[in-house]
């Protein structure tokens, strides 16, 4: 997977591209907690992204649950219909904050 | 049929991954349910690799069979491992409905296995775990 990073309005974006899954999720999570740390909002964009197994879930809600204190929010974008199908079915979009 | 045995180690998962792609490219499988399909295999092989033998290492087998003689053509993939007897399919659901706070990620990789598939099955027969999926593609 690939991670870039750039800001928008003081926000820290994160354009993700490739699989969340097994191999790829530890990385993301590191990247995430680290990005997290700043206190900033985070963004996250999805579009590039096709495929999430409960190992990207799990990065998911590590992070959620780093930034909540923080009173900061971590919003995913353009989430593709699959991985929102994914979301949906485990209850994750309950969770994250995902733009319509 | 066509079957694979690898080490069971999260490093054998892309080798595995890319022997099931390779037998859905025999069949005009859409991409969506290829990507379920994939979700699935990756979650029960992670498992095997995470708990079968821990903490020594052993193999597993992954076998495919897609039966195209039926209206809906169906994909069943066996996973077979002599690892500690265990039934996946035997632990509660997790509730997906709980807060962020609350939640615990454990079980949800098989919750999604059984969401995703037609069929789930589980056994154990001369000293292997075997877990069966079906899926009509």
């Amino acid at each position: 997977m690939n991670i870039q990073k750039s800001m928008e309005n003081g926000k820290i974006l994160l354009t993700l591209s490739g699989r969340l899954d097994t191999t790829t999720a530890p990385e993301f999570q590191t990247k995430l907690l680290d990005e997290i740390k700043n206190d900033a909002d985070i963004l996250l964009d999805f579009s590039a992204i096709a495929y999430v197994s409960s190992a990207g879930l799990r990065a998911l809600l590590a992070g959620q649950k780093a930034i909540m204190p923080r009173k900061k929010t971590m919003v995913l974008r353009r989430v593709s219909e699959e991985v929102m199908d994914v979301f949906d079915m485990t209850g994750f979009s309950d969770i994250l904050e995902i733009e319509e | 049929m066509a079957d694979i045995t690898v080490p069971a180690t999260t490093e054998q998962l892309d080798v595995v991954l890319a022997f099931i792609e390779g037998e859905l490219e025999k069949i005009n499988c859409a991409p969506k349910k290829r990507r379920q399909i994939a979700i699935a295999v990756e979650e029960i092989f992670v498992n095997i690799a995470h708990y079968a033998y821990r903490p020594i290492e052993g193999e597993a087998t992954v076998r495919c069979n897609i039966d195209t003689e039926r209206d809906q053509p169906q994909i069943i993939i066996e996973f077979l491992d002599s690892g500690k007897p265990y039934d996946p399919l035997g632990r509660d659901d997790p509730d997906v409905t709980l807060s962020a706070e609350e939640r615990d990620i454990g079980g949800l990789g098989i919750f999604m296995v059984k969401r995703l598939m037609d069929d789930v099955k589980y056994e154990y027969m001369d000293g292997k775990n075997i877990l069966t999926i079906q899926k009509n593609v």
